[in-house]
């Protein structure tokens, strides 16, 4: 077990279905254990898998209960998708942290997509970074890998994830043929 | 590992040889991971009424054998399940049943904690991912110690949760002995029940004896004050949320109940909270046993999820934090038919014909949202027909109805045969319009024996839809198979079967969009060096 003392970290992730989110959350569980961590994970598979909000939790430290997040504890809230950053709004408190993702998909049946978004999360959060997933992926060089770079966004915030079990859990979970690419992305998300 | 992958590797450490189940979220993993264990044998079985008569008859002939299913399954697998009871095993056999508090992926927030009680077989109900795996292979001793089926209980936040798991190097498996006849035990007519009977009451006392000691259940004592009893996920909520000062009783089996530990345990607090979320299974034994100082129902909802903050706020009295208020109105995301699925020219047909849609249980009930607004029944799986023929007997009484059954594939294997050899026997008068996507789609793309593969992919029967028409005496021209993206078509061929006025099955073939993206991917690798 870790030498270091942390209080539980909670991560929040948010999008729609599809967007990738397990893999995600899988990636910093397993950073988190390979750190020493205990780490638990919770989220919902089937029907609301459809392009429904889904979300994933996770937590480590040195002892961790419950796989979901205590309502109003959420350290950090990663949203994949820009109005899925105030979707789940009983884990989080103006002390979460938020990153979120300017990306837009209209819900179905939906004709407008809810303006000030950005403000609104300015105006209730300590911390919002925005991502703009057309320029970094330019930067990373593949929409594939942007998932992970924005790992390498939120792994700033993150206290006690060495950076050697970043990359073992990494090139645990992503394809093979990606490491390389992944990885780099993962770098060049830790500038942002 | 997830709390899935931890029960396959629990049944494989175990040394449990035989698979067997029918996909149901959140319980689809289990088998699918334990699919890929050297020398195990795997099987989709068509529903789970036929995949626990499977695990019955390997578990007789010597094999340790799991049969997993979702809670809603159970009910379907009821009926083996009980008299399995009765007749007990050889080799241990265990059911990992997966319930869905808050029904994220279900119909209904069923609690099977009542199966074990009714069926007088024991459940046990770990919470966390190690547990789930040590806890199968407590189950196979269990089995095989007191020669009973016995049930193990997941739930959505343990099954599709992760947690550390540490492995174990697996048993060896045993010889299966063979099946050895024993009429007396196996055959249930009335005079060998009535003897078993007996047993499987003994048998219960014995079990409840055993659970007074067994390691599975567990006490903290902290102080006298508070005390809580819960088992599963709500310890780890309970862990999570109360001081380390109150005590807790965790039971790992929850039934049968230990009385003796559990009299016990309330008589040395002042006051116990009774954590389990949906029914009050564990809550109303114990005051059957007139024991007054416990709290349960009258502050724990019976509805939905608990929560860290929630059974904070039951104990203490702590509110739970307010949801965050924001100025914007986030509209709801549900999930909906993706882009380019099959299903949705269906719907739309359906709705421009105004049916009575008489649906069932997969993707495809979906269809009973906007824009479609085309489903208007869905009870369980394989309903669609049965429903829809009882809506046509009343309705064609006095004018011409227009009600259609909507199934899927898989569904249509699993019980819809039966209501379709049920409507040609009864000389009904229904469309039965069958969605065949190729897969199982809903739970993550399970061959179904409509698909002509099985669970390891290699290639098998795939079921005649004409010879099984012609075989319950659907007329010749009563049974089309169309493709899904020809509406025009679509439409003619569904009003011209209804204006038949005679049974007619009508199968809408295109394959599922995530399948053929699966497939296109696995070309692309297939394809990958290839100089075209």
């Amino acid at each position: 077990m870790t030498t270091t003392n942390i209080k539980v970290t909670n991560i929040l992730f948010s999008g729609v279905g599809g967007q990738g989110i397990i893999l995600g959350s899988d990636i910093i569980s397993l950073a988190a254990m390979y750190s020493g961590f205990d780490a638990k994970k919770s989220e919902i598979h089937g029907m609301s898998q459809r392009g429904g909000s889904v979300f994933s939790h996770v937590r480590y430290g040195n002892k961790v209960y419950s796989p979901v997040i205590p309502e109003g504890q959420a350290d950090i809230l990663v949203a994949l998708e820009e109005m899925e950053s105030l979707r789940w709004l009983e884990y989080v408190s103006p002390k979460t942290a938020v990153v979120y993702v300017k990306y837009r998909v209209l819900p179905a049946n939906i004709e407008k997509y809810p303006e000030g978004i950005d403000a609104e999360l300015r105006a209730r959060f300590a911390k919002v970074v925005a991502v703009d997933p057309k320029e970094l992926t330019q930067k990373i060089g593949n929409q594939k890998y942007l998932n992970v770079a924005i790992l390498g966004v939120i792994a700033e915030m993150l206290e006690g994830i060495t950076s050697d079990a970043w990359k073992s859990a990494i090139t645990a979970l992503v394809p093979k043929s990606t490491d390389a690419a992944n990885l780099a992305a993962f770098e060049i998300g830790k500038q942002i | 590992m997830s709390g899935n992958e931890a029960f396959a590797r629990g049944a494989y450490e175990a040394g449990a040889t035989v698979g067997v189940g029918y996909p149901g979220t959140p319980s689809t993993e289990i088998l699918e991971n334990f699919k890929s264990y050297p020398g195990v044998y795997t099987e989709w079985s068509i529903n789970e009424k036929t995949a626990m008569e499977v695990g019955i008859g390997a578990a007789l002939a010597g094999a340790r054998t799991i049969v997993t299913m979702k809670h809603v399954g159970l009910n379907v697998a009821a009926d083996p399940l009980f008299t399995s009871a009765y007749i007990g095993v050889n080799a241990g056999l265990v059911i990992i049943v997966a319930d869905d508090p808050d029904m994220h992926s279900s119909q209904n927030e069923q609690d099977s904690r009542h199966y074990a009680v009714a069926a007088k077989v024991p459940m046990l109900e770990p919470s966390d991912s190690q547990e789930a795996k040590e806890f199968i292979l407590k189950a196979f001793e269990l089995s095989e110690m007191f020669d009973t089926p016995v049930l193990v209980r997941g739930i959505t936040r343990l099954s599709h949760g992760r947690s550390v798991a540490t492995l174990s190097n697996p048993l060896t498996p045993v010889k299966p002995s063979g099946f050895v006849k024993n009429p007396k035990k196996y055959v249930m007519i009335p005079v060998y029940a009535r003897a078993r009977h007996v047993l499987v009451e003994k048998r219960l006392t014995a079990l409840a004896e055993y659970a007074e000691t067994c390691k599975l259940n567990h006490e903290e004592i902290n102080n006298n004050k508070i005390g809580i009893i819960t088992s599963g996920i709500c310890y780890q909520y309970v862990k999570d949320s109360l001081p380390p000062t109150v005590s807790i009783l965790k039971l790992g089996m929850v039934n049968p109940l230990p009385r003796k530990l559990i009299t016990a345990f309330c008589t040395k607090m002042e006051k116990v909270f009774i954590v389990e979320e949906l029914d009050p299974v564990v809550e109303q034994q114990i005051r059957a046993w007139g024991i007054t100082n416990v709290v349960g129902k009258d502050m724990f909802p019976i509805l939905g999820e608990y929560s860290p903050a929630l059974v904070k706020q039951c104990v203490t009295g702590e509110k739970m934090p307010a949801k965050l208020q924001v100025s914007i109105n986030i509209p709801p995301r549900p999930p909906q038919l993706c882009p380019g699925c099959p299903h949705r020219s269906v719907f739309t047909v359906l709705h421009e014909l105004g049916l009575t849609v008489s649906g069932d249980i997969g993707c495809y009930t979906l269809g009973v949202l906007p824009p479609f607004n085309a489903m208007d029944t869905c009870i369980e799986m394989g309903a669609s027909i049965g429903v829809a023929q009882g809506i046509e007997i009343v309705e064609s009484r006095d004018k011409e109805s227009g009600v259609v059954a909507v199934l899927g594939d898989s569904t249509f294997a699993h019980s819809g045969i039966t209501g379709l050899v049920n409507a040609a026997y009864n000389k009904r008068h229904l469309l039965i319009i069958v969605l065949d996507n190729g897969t199982t789609a809903m739970t993550g793309l399970q061959p179904n024996p409509l698909s002509g593969t099985r669970i390891d992919g290699t290639e098998t029967v795939a079921i005649d839809y004409h010879a099984l028409g012609k075989a319950v005496g659907i007329g010749e021209g009563n049974v089309k198979i169309v493709g899904a993206y020809d509406m025009k078509t679509l439409k003619s061929v569904i009003q011209s079967l209804l204006a038949t006025k005679k049974l007619a099955l009508l199968v809408v073939k295109d394959p599922c969009m995530i399948l053929k993206r699966k497939h296109a991917k696995h070309k692309d690798i297939k394809d990958a060096g290839k100089t075209i």
